[in-house]
């Protein structure tokens, strides 16, 4: 099982000082994944890795291009993948475990209800929310309504967990808790093959990959740079920083970062 | 009449204001009196909200006296109109066996109200029914809101009296042709109102719904509907106000039981203390039935439609 993208082509109409024009967000983005990888995409805004996210998820449709998951084009959004949104994107009026019982019903219509039940309940007892499961979006912390978010997306057991900025929104510390919950929540309570995530932090983005795809602004090319992490897993936050390979990678991604921003 | 009602008016303003006029500046002397200010931190709030409850009691009945004083007076110049006290007499009596069945041509107030309530509820359900589900469609369609948008703007201005012929003509039988009236007036505002909350889904809760591909039903209750509320209760509140002004013109032309019958019988029977008091009468329930749905629409709005 793989997921893989094809000469993918994505402009948007744009206004530069006044005149009408396209901006190519995506130019002939080609990547392949294979199962049981985490993948990040990283790069400056506009560079178009949420568009790419988005392609995935079948948000957005391509200009040109093809996404393939086990070489069928995806076309829409499907329980094959799941996001988890930036600004956790729950519905407000329902509780939270209303919130994941109402998204799995709608993206397994052929599961039955207490194959649904079970699934609500073991993520958001992983995610360490059963308690709190009947508490309103509203009355929870911004970190508990991601982990509820998080655990949405894991109990329509996507093959694909695709996460936009999953983490920009939170506080340092909420943060790096949760970026170890989810690692352990992939690894070893889903069947999850493939996870892909958009983000700004190039320590986040080395912390979780196994793989970071550099993005460049228009009109370069969209992949400046595709870099292995080569770092021993379970990555516990203050020792992984201690690493030499930790400090290469981000050093080298802070300098490609660097140089795009010197560029543009 | 007209010009001595105006030229009365200053009068008793000032008369009134005289009065009013000490309080408001012992009010503004007490801080700078020393033993005031010695107990003004715990004392602060306590007086100042009992004291602003009176001065908008007070104001209120300003106001009321204000406006009674002048009908007085252009009672006194017209014997036409009837007088205050005239008014209430008459209101005493309505009011004294408002349930009072007397055969068709002699029904109790209360009786005629409630003939006119159970017409505006039936027809406004009625719109109620088809408003709310039509205003969630062509707010989440753009090519429905393209296609109906023209016909209601069109059909929104027309007086919903000018239907009356074609129901009366088509139905035949007018306290049903009245229903149909209140259905369309209170059809409007229902549509624009919860078309307009529909349309405005924020764009992280579309795209939950694409992700996890919720289908029409699961969209339109958990997305569409919680974002229309607030629109929904604002236009059936908008709704039951016109239906309700609208009610008394049709039974005036209807007849039969009702209240606007009701004032129109006492115009024919040239007592217009009784249509002042009908009016009164009128009034308090239109505003009853408003303050209901505003209380509505504050529950409605505690709840956060956005996390």
């Amino acid at each position: 099982m793989a997921l893989k993208i094809e000469n993918a082509w994505k402009s948007y109409p744009s206004t530069n000082g006044g005149v009408a024009g396209v901006q190519h967000v995506l130019r002939n983005v080609s990547l392949d994944i294979p199962s049981k990888s985490f993948v990040t995409l990283i790069g400056h805004s506009g560079c178009g890795k949420s568009t790419l996210l988005n392609a995935i998820g079948g948000l957005v449709s391509l200009d040109g291009g093809k996404v393939l998951l086990d070489g069928i084009p995806v076309k829409g959004g499907g329980p094959d993948r799941a996001m988890v949104f930036q600004q956790y994107s729950l519905l407000p009026r329902l509780s939270i475990v209303d919130n994941v019982r109402v998204a799995v019903t709608a993206a397994r219509p052929h599961w039955k209800s207490a194959m649904i039940d079970d699934r609500v309940e073991r993520y958001l007892t992983a995610v360490g929310l059963w308690e709190q499961r009947s508490k309103r979006p509203s009355e929870v912390s911004g970190g508990m309504q991601q982990r509820a978010a998080v655990a949405r997306a894991f109990a329509v057991e996507p093959r694909v967990l695709l996460l936009d900025e999953p983490f920009g929104a939170l506080d340092a510390l909420t943060r790096g808790r949760l970026q170890t919950q989810l690692t352990e929540l992939w690894q070893n309570e889903s069947d999850t093959e493939i996870v892909v995530m958009v983000t700004h932090g190039v320590d986040e983005a080395v912390i979780l990959s196994d793989r970071v795809v550099v993005m460049g602004n228009p009109p370069g090319p969209s992949i400046l740079d595709d870099m292995s992490i080569r770092i021993a897993r379970p990555r516990t936050s203050p020792k992984v920083l201690e690493e030499p390979a930790f400090r290469e990678a981000t050093n080298r991604l802070m300098h490609l970062l660097g140089a795009e921003t010197h560029a543009a | 009449m007209t010009s001595t009602a105006i030229l009365d008016e200053p009068a008793v303003t000032t008369q009134v204001s005289a009065e009013i006029a000490p309080a408001k500046s012992a009010q503004l002397v007490a801080p700078l009196r020393p033993q005031v200010a010695a107990v003004a931190p715990v004392a602060a709030k306590g007086p100042s909200r009992v004291r602003m409850v009176f001065s908008s009691a007070a104001w209120a009945f300003l106001g009321l006296g204000t406006i009674v004083a002048l009908w007085a007076i252009a009672a006194s110049h017209n014997p036409d109109l009837p007088s205050p006290f005239a008014t209430f007499k008459e209101l005493r009596i309505l009011l004294r066996s408002p349930f009072h069945n007397g055969g068709p041509n002699d029904l109790g107030v209360g009786l005629q109200l409630l003939g006119s309530l159970e017409r505006v509820f039936v027809g406004f359900a009625l719109a109620a029914v088809v408003g709310i589900p039509f205003g969630m469609f062509i707010g989440t369609n753009r090519y429905a809101w393209k296609a109906a948008n023209p016909i209601i703007q069109l059909l929104r201005p027309v007086s919903p009296m000018a239907w009356f012929p074609i129901w009366l003509i088509t139905i035949k039988n007018a306290p049903n042709a009245a229903k149909i009236v209140i259905f369309i007036t209170a059809l409007w505002p229902i549509i624009i109102n919860t078309a307009a909350g529909a349309s405005a889904i924020p764009p992280d809760q579309a795209n939950v719904a694409k992700v996890f591909r919720f289908n029409r039903r699961t969209y339109a209750r958990h997305v569409v509907l919680p974002n229309a509320l607030p629109g929904i209760v604002t236009g059936l509140r908008i709704s039951m106000g016109v239906a309700w002004m609208v009610i008394v013109a049709v039974e005036m032309l209807s007849g039969g039981v009702g209240i606007g019958f009701f004032v129109w019988d006492a115009y024919n029977a040239l007592n217009l203390a009784r249509v002042v008091a009908a009016i009164l009468i009128i009034g308090m329930t239109g505003l009853i039935l408003d303050f209901g749905f505003l209380r509505l629409a504050r529950r409605v709005a505690l709840h956060p439609t956005r996390s």
